[in-house]
């Protein structure tokens, strides 16, 4: 019998539907089973015995066919080799967590019916200026296969890659059934590129820009949108800043009847945004554009009403600038909304328990340090249903302790927000005590993110390091999956770490660690880790040679700045040919230093569009 | 692992000791010239240091601590956006405040006041009068003063029309109006 490891998060009617068939169709007349002509079996596929399970192909692929998360497809594609065809047929969506982990040769040789692709790219360091200019993820080569193998794909989602103008203009024109564009984190692209994809991409239901590093030259690329266009779902542009065609926006909203999310940019004043809220009250997105316009008492109560017209707006965002003003329109919607991104506005404790006040269903909530602790007092006790806080540093460069959040306003949330297990919090001070007793509020932790903004800060009031703090994390929260570590912190740390987080996935390191043995708690102690980033540690070639059989196990490690040389990175990749090992020189730099070491597993052998600077070992 | 051993040179082996001492304690010193996590470490106990003594008056660290690349881990595009107004924080909003028939003028800030309550009273404390309730219909009705202000457009308006947000941001100076002059303001139209 044939056993598979399916993810808790399969929904309970496909597992249903999935153990229905497969019980039924086990029990079907061996003679009535015939399978599919074996010469479609790519050279990709695992050895495997004789298969005990005798379907036949196209039941078999029916009954995968419920299955969409990609870990489990992974799973069940090493069941048998009848199994591994059956997914690899039946695979619609292609999620790919590092572009050089595989090739998109390899990638189309193996799946051959995509519809939608998920990559990401650069180490995610990349972007906090660690990675320097053109190195690498460009995602044309990719478009280029696709093209050929791939005509009816629909979607594209792409973080951290680079792409230009002209792989936007490719993909716009080479796919005509193409619906969905996400990019975040990308850059090397421009609006002319936008024009592209709004020009020919005649079916687009989604246009999702985020944060990227891009040439706004205009926003003469909304208006090239068809008057025929009206299926788009999707419109984010939050975060270019040229102005658009209000009348061009406006007349899209108004066709595209559909439209769910909407985020606009700066350039849209507040008696515009009420002239969209009043096309599309079926909104369940929403991102404002500029907060500042000063309102006649009329206008001022006709944002109100329109606020409050939406009744399936659950997300409100944007918020950009100096907001103060005008919040109270808000407050109508506020009762409906379980996410409030409000981390562009600079609000103060009180405006910001005003709206928590309005707002009791919030589940995630994204705010700047300028509430203070007492805006978070607020939070604590406006929000019993939190699940998710980020508290971003508004100036992330001031040394005056007086501004920002403090550890009594973590507290202050823990007590309240019970149900809190995603936390991205920016501080100047803390100590062990008070995270101690966040986790005890709190032990449901899945991704514990806290950043003391000063390196190697001490506890303030013990004048110990932070290994305490951490400790009490990792021995409480048992489902951590994602940790990222600050503060002074020794070897301890890291033997909690080793010793505690079972779960732990993703761990991220900076100004940290007493010696190697630091490091080697962590590759020895944790099963399930998969991605480690490592900056300015004291960290050196034992360490990273500790971990020669884990990097397999793992999507990708970062170490930078810490004491590894090149000799020892030649013999990493030496001995483990599916790792690539590449090394990234500073200027001036010392020969034998590996000032920046990236390894990451594949199956596609070293790159090949590697630019100088990086040396594949 | 042969290959370890020929490489002896590189590999501290005493680094791979586990200790718990702090870091900084007998380090040899190391290869390169950039910063190590040790020279971060002194450095922020030394600015520590010289906050322990001064940080709790209000003063600021010194500035010399020169930037870390990368740190803290911000994106650039939200490092570009946010730009905090600190002076206006610091500044206030303050008016000027005329009453007729006073020889000279206050000043007060706006910003400490939560509501028209608040300012009201505050005025009625400084300048000595009653200038009692508001209503939509008749203005202050029942007292010989009326508080009015200049907006944005240099219009003279009664004071409580308009929500207190947009008061604050739009009120340039007030002035508290007495006799007839006041009551023929507020008077219903």
């Amino acid at each position: 019998m044939q056993v598979v490891w399916l993810r808790s998060s399969l929904a309970l009617r496909d597992l249903q539907a999935f153990i229905q068939h497969t019980v039924v169709y086990c029990k079907m007349d061996p003679k009535l089973k015939k399978t599919k002509n074996s010469s479609s079996n790519s050279a990709n596929s695992p050895d495997s015995t004789h298969s005990s399970f005798p379907f036949p192909d196209e039941v078999l692929e029916r009954v995968l066919s419920f299955l969409h998360s990609h870990k489990d497809r992974s799973s069940v594609s090493l069941v048998c080799k009848d199994w591994y065809n059956a997914e690899r047929w039946t695979r619609t969506k292609l999620f790919i967590g590092n572009c050089y982990s595989v090739s998109p040769e390899i990638v189309a040789r193996r799946f051959p019916r995509i519809k939608s692709v998920t990559l990401k790219g650069k180490p995610r360091f990349s972007d906090f200026n660690l990675v320097p200019q053109h190195w690498g993820a460009d995602v044309h080569s990719w478009l280029v296969v696709f093209a050929k193998v791939y005509p009816f794909l629909e979607e594209l989602r792409l973080k951290r890659m680079t792409l230009n103008d002209e792989s936007l203009k490719f993909l716009a024109t080479s796919f005509p059934g193409f619906k969905a564009l996400s990019l975040l984190s990308c850059e090397g692209f421009s609006t002319d590129g936008l024009k592209a994809i709004a020009t020919h991409c005649k079916n687009l239901t989604e246009l999702d820009i985020q944060e990227n590093g891009m040439d706004d030259l205009g926003g003469g690329w909304l208006s090239c949108f068809s008057e025929n266009c009206s299926s788009l779902e999707v419109l984010n542009f939050a975060s270019l800043n040229s102005e658009v065609s209000f009348d061009a926006l406006e007349k899209l909203v108004r066709r595209c009847k559909s439209l769910r999310i909407l985020k606009v940019n700066k350039s849209i004043t507040l008696d515009q945004l009420q002239q969209l809220l009043v096309l599309a009250p079926q909104l369940i997105e929403l991102g404002t554009g500029s907060f500042q316009q000063e309102l006649t008492p009329l206008q001022y109560e006709g944002l109100g009403i329109a606020f409050s017209n939406c009744k399936n707006l659950q997300t409100l965002s944007g918020f950009w600038e100096d907001t103060s003003l005008h919040l109270p329109v808000l407050y109508a919607a506020c009762p409906s909304l379980t996410f409030l991104n409000l981390s562009y506005a600079t609000l103060r404790s009180g405006e910001l328990a005003k709206i928590v006040a309005h707002s009791p269903n919030i589940r995630r909530l994204w705010v700047l340090d300028t509430v203070g602790d007492k805006g978070l007092e607020a939070v604590g006790s406006s929000c019993p249903f939190l699940e998710e806080l980020r508290v971003f540093p508004a100036d992330p460069f001031e040394q005056d302790l007086h501004h920002g959040v403090t550890e009594a306003g973590f507290l202050a949330v823990s007590h309240g927000c019970r149900k809190l297990h995603y936390v991205l919090y920016f501080c100047r001070q803390m100590t062990n005590a008070a995270v101690a007793t966040i986790v005890q509020n709190c032990p449901d932790f899945t991704h514990f993110r806290l950043c003391i903004m000063n390196p190697g800060e001490r506890d303030y009031l013990t004048n110990e390091p932070m290994d305490e703090a951490f400790g009490a994390v990792v021995k409480t929260c048992t489902n951590l999956q994602r940790l990222a570590l600050s503060g002074l912190l020794t070897d301890l740390t890291f033997e909690y770490i080793g010793k505690y987080a079972k779960n732990l996935e993703a761990l991220s390191v900076a100004f940290a660690g007493s010696s190697d043995g630091g490091m080697q708690c962590v590759l020895q102690g944790c099963p399930k880790l998969r991605k480690l980033e490592i900056r300015d540690c004291p960290f050196g070639n034992a360490a990273l040679l500790s971990g020669i059989e884990k990097y397999e196990t793992m999507r990708s490690l970062w170490m930078s700045a810490c004491n590894v040389t090149m000799s020892a990175c030649k013999l990493l990749a030496k001995e483990m040919p599916r790792l690539n090992v590449e090394v990234m020189r500073d200027e001036g730099s010392d020969e034998s230093q590996a000032d920046k070491v990236y390894i990451y597993r594949t199956v596609a052998g070293p790159r090949r569009d590697a630019p100088p600077f990086v040396v594949t070992l | 692992m042969e290959g370890v051993m020929s490489h002896g040179n590189d590999l501290n082996l005493k680094a791979t000791e586990l200790r718990l001492g702090l870091p900084g304690t007998d380090e040899s010193t190391s290869k390169n010239n950039k910063r190590t996590a040790n020279e971060l470490v002194k450095n922020s106990e030394l600015l520590n240091g010289k906050s322990d003594a001064k940080a709790r008056d209000g003063e600021t660290v010194p500035a010399s601590k020169s930037q870390i690349v990368g740190w803290p881990p911000v994106r650039s595009f939200r490092k570009n956006v946010v730009q905090p107004k600190k002076t206006e924080a610091e500044t206030g909003n303050f008016v000027k405040v005329s009453m007729d028939g006073a020889p000279y003028l206050r000043k007060i800030d706006l910003k400490i006041y939560k509501g028209y309550q608040e300012l009201l009273k505050a005025l009625e404390n400084m300048f000595k009068l009653t200038i009692g309730e508001y209503s939509e219909r008749e203005g202050y009705k029942g007292s010989e003063y009326a508080p009015a202000y200049e907006d944005k457009d240099g219009d003279l308006m009664l004071v409580g029309d308009v929500p207190w947000d947009m008061f604050m941001s739009t009120c340039k100076r007030l002035r508290i109006m007495k006799g007839s002059e006041a009551t023929g303001l507020g008077s219903g139209v």
